[in-house]
């Protein structure tokens, strides 16, 4: 009998990823991973420096300016602001990922929810007392972001629509409409240029006491920590992990794969429509005509980097909103486009990929896309078998 | 509703169809010599979501080509250098590393974004200098049809370069090796190898191609179309060439049919400015993705990819 | 290209250096020596059997001699002089051809178009020239393929033609056939070893491998024995002649298993390599149903295939409490889909499946899991298991969400464990730890999951399909103690199995599955080999199309 008298006594066996490989110890195994999540980061920040170098600006001089506007005096609350929004987007990639689905369609659903938010916003405040206005914005945001999912979502579900088009296609759509709706019914008849009404100061969400960082941080950091916690801990998550991991044997143990389907895209816009509600209501307080922060671009790399923990992701993003708030100062400083940030984000998908080929060659531990997230292109443009 | 209804009536004048038409077959140009690329690289089995900076790339190298050098031809050469470089980095990671497609691609895009953007700026300091217009050519005899002869035979040389691409690609495919190759490569590439032909060669020339005419049909935007390069001024046309090509099963008759349709959708406004009708932008902005929408939703069910998409080859692998 | 169907000229007799010698061959992946220090040679115009049991290094040898595994030591002669194989390319030049277990045939593409691949030097294909040499080589092989046909809607049997075509197309002078038959129907194995004549006759070299034993003897002119990596033993052709078919087995067991007496199941054994007069008693032993109320019944159902494999149709059986109804067929013939639409993984076009006299068409797999009914897949690594979960979770992949384990969503890890541990003990899975990775387990401790999986709380109809397909010899009789146990216990149970053997053993009634439907029924007994196998022919046309 091959079992181990320990095992017998064993802590509770973890369902979630990454399990260890029996060949490292536990402790290597951490050093590794915290190892590969940093170094693509690293080599992508030296790479930036070195394409500084050949235009002809001071990396040290860009990094530092970096260091200042991100964290240095109260700007680390800037970079805290920035998370909120964030850190939602994230969780909403992340719950859709795990399924290995890819929900591409981020920028529309976060737009879609901003632009409700501020036009509904201003009649809740002016109607319902504080509290019952957010909580129904918030929702409201949600539901947008959500419904904007739905005819990929079932796409997918029932012909095995390529959901990447298809999301894709519905964002461009739905920036599009967003615009339409700021410029007409939402437009603030007050101003000229193509902007949605303001919402009052004082109906902003409250800030943190002794910061200028409004609650909605808060409220994002608690939903990540709640849905990490069903992502790891319930059957929920498990059927999302079973379905993501291997979609053939979610179906033959019985699990209702169109459902997962649908309510996995349906949870990631509603996520990804309240990151703009928190971001409205917080921070922007309206929203202009052609305006688009495309958070989802530029969060996906840490969303794989932390493999799809939702723990995890919480350090990134911290990351990321530094380099961001930082970096917007620090390329004015040097005469840059802020779209050099793009450049760097890019590196460090570039990097983050080199980095998993290289470990796996070497046996180094769980690469940073679940097989499933590969293989999701596998699957035709729409059905070709009856699976989905 | 009367307004619209007389609108309408007034719409399809002789003016509005001729603009329309020949607005639908410059618009199609970019999508065209992109799809077909992408149709290239599909049929072997690759799948390029950086499309959309490949040709932003193009885009770019090709509207300084064509600036400094003071011509169309050098701008179009150097155009599709510089897809091919950004499509050098989905072969190298992607096809012959084995690492996923859709990363690298999201990652190319970025890049590509990112690069141009910041190239512009460094060299043109804020100011967009203007490439002068190019001429048309017309077909003579044939431009004298009414309506059809405006639109369809009075156009600048490229288009019917275009044309002859897709006749060219198509000859390709079904009467020569490479055509074969490239199918096997994408339907089963075992077999392939198994034949005694890399697999991984075959793919990184289809994807270099690709690289290559996804940088011709972006530069055509900065040197035809707009005369001028804007950063993200392919505005998503390299995802619709994506569609283009899974609509059109990899076909590349079917590619430039479909090119023409989303064309005609994309020149929508300009000619319905013709007509005094005053639709948003925003309307006519999402029409084309709205159509494509409408395609999948309709025609998904008949969408052909082969097996092998976005699979990496790895010998002996299991 | 090689002038002639089949290159230089040789003589079939030429006594001078084997066609193809390899010499000291080793390879070793992680965990496993799959070849240790191989020898083998093999004449031109001979047919050289290579013989063993599953995981006995045959695959890796094939894999080696064309090219798509380089060994870690060891050379390998062509015509006495060393070559250097270090891609399929490579291969192919040394005119080594080699036609797999699975086609490799494109299946989209047509046979033309397969033959064409990889073969014209100009960039423009001459198919007028590629019609006119297949016809060549096909009359000299004696058999009739549509150039044009499409390559995926052809029969097994004839695709194998043209991966044999494809070969001598190519100039290959050896020719390497792995478990040729193991897809054919007995018109075509005859039909295969007709050809297999022709080539002798031209002077090729063949290397046919092979784990059924009255295959090797009936072709080969020569035999080697593979065993845990090793060559262990040869049979020469005068050998073969001068004993026995009796003695012939004896030898080749001995070799094979080593003698009898260690490992200690001779008629296991015997079984195993399909001696099947011995297992007259052991079948009459079997009880026959009864006439109680079916468990589980099919009347008239049809579902569709799934685009690779066929589906059934108008297929109606009853399956009794106690009872094990055997399935027979060739693989491929819609066993998938069969065990698919009882298991509720598949939608029944018409008909109605029946449970306990219940239409359960509309339920879904758990709604039918609740019922009782287990399936066993064949697709063991697909669909079986989720390989980066751990073994406990694994175990209770069926019962996400049930109490006790989880409450109210959220998971209750130690009774999760507690449960595991105690199905690890009873089937004997062996594994590191419960919190393993499933996909770190052997093939048969992957099987001893499933069967754990299924078996546990309470089932009362189960389907198998293939449940011994590629395990070693002591798993398969666990699983077949296994099968039997749970009907003997009250359940009742489908046995869905390519292996003709495993049926007789177990089944007292077979049905037989041909492209879809079932063909007919046969109880066990004396020649219920023979009626099943003619069932099985089914009526594949001259072509060899299947309609």
């Amino acid at each position: 009998m091959a079992i181990a008298a320990e095992d017998r006594a064993a802590a509770p066996a973890p369902p979630a990823p990454p399990p260890a490989r029996p060949a490292t110890g536990r402790g290597q195994m951490v050093v590794l991973t915290f190892v590969r999540s940093l170094v693509p980061v690293v080599l992508a920040l030296l790479a930036g420096a070195v394409l500084l170098l050949v235009l002809g600006r001071s990396p040290v001089r860009f990094y530092s300016d970096v260091w200042r506007y991100g964290v240095e005096l109260n700007n680390w609350q800037n970079s805290a602001v920035l998370m909120a929004p964030l850190l939602l987007v994230a969780a909403g990639l992340v719950v859709v990922f795990r399924a290995n689905i890819w929900n591409l369609g981020y920028d529309a659903q976060y737009l879609l929810g901003a632009v409700f938010v501020v036009g509904y916003g201003p009649w809740m405040f002016a109607h319902f007392p504080l509290p019952v206005a957010y909580a129904v914005l918030f929702v409201m945001a949600g539901l947008a972001g959500a419904i904007w999912t739905i005819v990929p979502a079932l796409l997918r579900a029932y012909f095995g629509t390529n959901e990447i088009i298809t999301t894709l296609m519905m964002s461009f759509i739905g920036i599009d409409v967003a615009n339409i709706l700021v410029k007409g019914p939402f437009q603030d008849p007050t101003v000229t240029i193509p902007q949605t009404k303001t919402i009052p100061y004082n109906d902003m969400l409250p800030n943190i006491p002794g910061t200028h960082i409004h609650v909605g941080f808060l409220v994002a950091l608690g939903i990540v920590l709640v849905l990490h916690y069903l992502l790891t801990r319930t059957s929920f998550g498990l059927r999302l992990q079973v379905f993501g991991e291997n979609p053939k044997a979610a179906r033959h143990v019985g699990i209702n794969v169109r459902r997962l389907i649908i309510s996995s895209f349906l949870w990631s816009g509603f996520l990804i429509g309240v990151s703009a509600a928190v971001d409205i209501l917080g921070l922007w307080s309206y929203v202009r005509a052609n305006w688009n922060p495309s958070y989802g671009n530029t969060v996906i790399p840490f969303v794989f980097l932390a493999r799809l923990n939702l723990l995890a992701v919480i350090p990134f993003v911290a990351f990321y909103a530094v380099l961001s708030t930082g970096g917007d100062l620090a390329t004015q400083a040097v005469s840059l486009p802020t779209d050099f940030l793009l450049v760097i984000v890019a590196l460090i998908l570039l990097f983050m990929t080199i980095i998993e080929f290289l470990g796996r060659r070497r046996e180094l531990g769980q690469s940073y896309l679940t097989k499933g997230l590969r293989e999701a292109l596998r699957q035709p443009l729409v059905r070709r078998r009856r699976s989905p | 509703m009367t307004a619209v209804l007389a609108a309408a009536s007034g719409l399809f004048t002789q003016s509005f169809v001729t603009a329309l038409l020949a607005g639908g077959v410059l618009a199609s140009i970019p999508l065209m010599f992109t799809a077909v690329g992408e149709a290239i690289s599909e049929r072997s089995g690759v799948l390029n979501i950086g499309l959309e900076g490949m040709m932003l790339v193009g885009a770019y190298t090709g509207f300084l080509g064509a600036y400094e050098a003071h011509s169309m031809w050098v701008g179009f050469l150097t155009g599709a250098l510089g897809g091919v470089v950004a499509a050098v980095l989905m072969v190298v990671l992607s096809v012959r590393m084995g690492l996923d497609q859709i990363v690298i691609g999201i990652a190319i895009t970025l890049a590509g974004e990112g690069i141009t953007s910041v190239l512009q700026q460094a060299q043109f300091g804020g100011a967009y200098p203007r490439l002068p217009a190019y001429p048309q050519v017309a077909i003579p005899g044939l431009d004298s049809i009414p309506i059809l002869g405006k639109s369809l035979f009075d156009q600048p040389l490229v288009v019917y370069f275009g044309l002859g691409l897709v006749v060219a690609v198509a000859w390709m495919f079904s009467r020569t090796r490479w055509g074969l190759e490239l199918r096997a490569a994408g339907e089963k590439p075992e077999a392939l190898d198994a034949a005694g032909v890399s697999v991984l060669n075959t793919r990184s020339y289809a994807t270099l191609a690709t690289g290559a005419l996804a940088g011709v049909g972006g530069a055509y935007l900065s040197v035809i179309a707009a005369g001028t390069f804007t950063p993200f001024m392919t505005q998503g046309q390299g995802y619709m060439a994506i569609v283009i090509a899974m609509l059109a099963r990899g076909r590349p008759v079917w590619v430039a049919v479909a090119s023409f349709v989303f064309g005609i959708s994309l020149s929508l406004s300009t000619a319905l400015q013709l007509t005094g009708i005053n639709i948003s932008a925003d309307v006519i902005n999402m029409l084309p993705f709205a159509a494509i929408m409408l395609a999948l939703v309709i025609f998904a069910r008949s969408a052909y990819l082969p097996p092998a998409l976005a699979v990496p080859y790895v010998r002996g692998a299991r | 290209m090689a002038d002639g169907a089949l290159g230089a000229g040789m003589s079939p007799t030429d006594p001078g250096a084997p066609a193809v010698e390899l010499v000291g061959i080793s390879k070793r992946f992680p965990g496993v020596l799959a070849n240790d220090d191989v020898h083998l040679a093999v004449r031109r115009g001979e047919v050289h059997c290579l013989l063993g049991e599953n995981g006995a290094g045959k695959s890796t040898l094939i894999s080696i001699l064309s090219g798509m595994q380089r060994p870690d030591s060891g050379t390998i002669l062509i015509d006495g002089e060393p070559a250097r194989i270090r891609s399929p390319r490579d291969a192919l030049k040394m005119g080594i051809g080699t036609v797999y277990q699975h086609s490799t045939l494109i299946p989209a593409l047509s046979v033309l178009e397969n033959l064409m691949l990889g073969e014209s030097r100009r960039i423009v294909l001459d198919r007028g020239r590629a019609r006119a040499r297949m016809a060549e080589i096909a009359k000299m092989l004696g058999v009739e393929v549509d150039p044009d046909a499409r390559t995926g809607d052809l029969a097994l049997g004839r695709q194998q033609q043209v991966e044999i075509i494809s070969a001598l197309w190519k100039g290959s002078r050896v020719l390497v056939l792995d478990e040729p038959t193991s897809m054919l129907t007995p018109q075509g194995v005859e039909e295969l070893e007709k050809v297999l004549v022709q080539l002798k006759q031209q002077g090729t070299a063949i290397i046919f491998i092979t784990h059924k034993l009255h295959e090797a003897l009936a072709v080969s002119d020569r035999i080697t024995i593979l065993r845990r990596g090793r060559a262990i033993g040869e049979l020469s052709s005068e050998e073969i002649r001068s004993s026995t078919p009796e003695q012939n087995r004896a030898t080749i067991v001995r070799l094979m298993f080593g003698d009898a007496t260690d490992i200690g199941d001779a008629p296991e054994l015997q079984t195993r390599i399909e001696d099947v007069e011995d297992l007259g008693a052991r079948r009459l032993a079997i009880a026959a149903g009864g006439d109680e109320e079916p468990i589980l019944e099919l009347k008239s159902v049809s579902a569709p295939g799934d685009g690779l494999e066929p589906g059934i149709v108008d297929v109606s059986m009853k399956v009794r409490a106690g009872q094990i109804l055997g399935v027979a067929g060739i693989d491929g013939n819609g066993q998938r889909a069969l065990a698919e639409t009882i298991a509720g993984q598949r939608r029944a076009r018409t008909g109605s499946v029946e449970l306990f006299g219940t239409p359960v068409n509309r339920l879904g797999v758990s709604a039918r899991q609740k019922l009782g009914l287990r399936y066993v897949t064949d697709d063991r690594l697909g669909e079986g298991i989720v390989r980066n979960l751990s073994v406990s979770i694994n175990l209770l992949l069926k019962r996400i969400g049930e109490q006790p384990f989880w409450r109210r969503g959220r998971i209750d890890a130690r009774k999760v464990n507690a449960a595991a541990l105690e199905l690890v003990a009873e089937y004997d899975i062996r594994t590191p730890g419960i919190a393993t990775r499933a996909g770190t387990l052997s093939g048969g401790n992957i099987q001893k999951l499933l069967l754990a999986r299924e078996l546990s709380l309470g089932p009362k109809v189960v389907v198998f399909n293939k449940p011994t397909y590629g395990l070693d010899l002591r798993t398969t009789e666990n699983v077949r103690e296994v099968i039997r146990r749970l009907t003997a216990e009250g359940a009742g149970a489908v046995l869905i199995s390519t292996d003709l053997d495993e049926l007789l053993e177990l089944a007292g009634e077979i049905v037989v599955l041909s492209r879809g439907r079932l063909v007919g029924t046969v109880q066990n007994g004396r020649d219920a080999a023979e009626r099943i196998g003619a069932l099985m022919i089914g009526d594949a046309d001259s072509t060899g199309a299947v309609a």
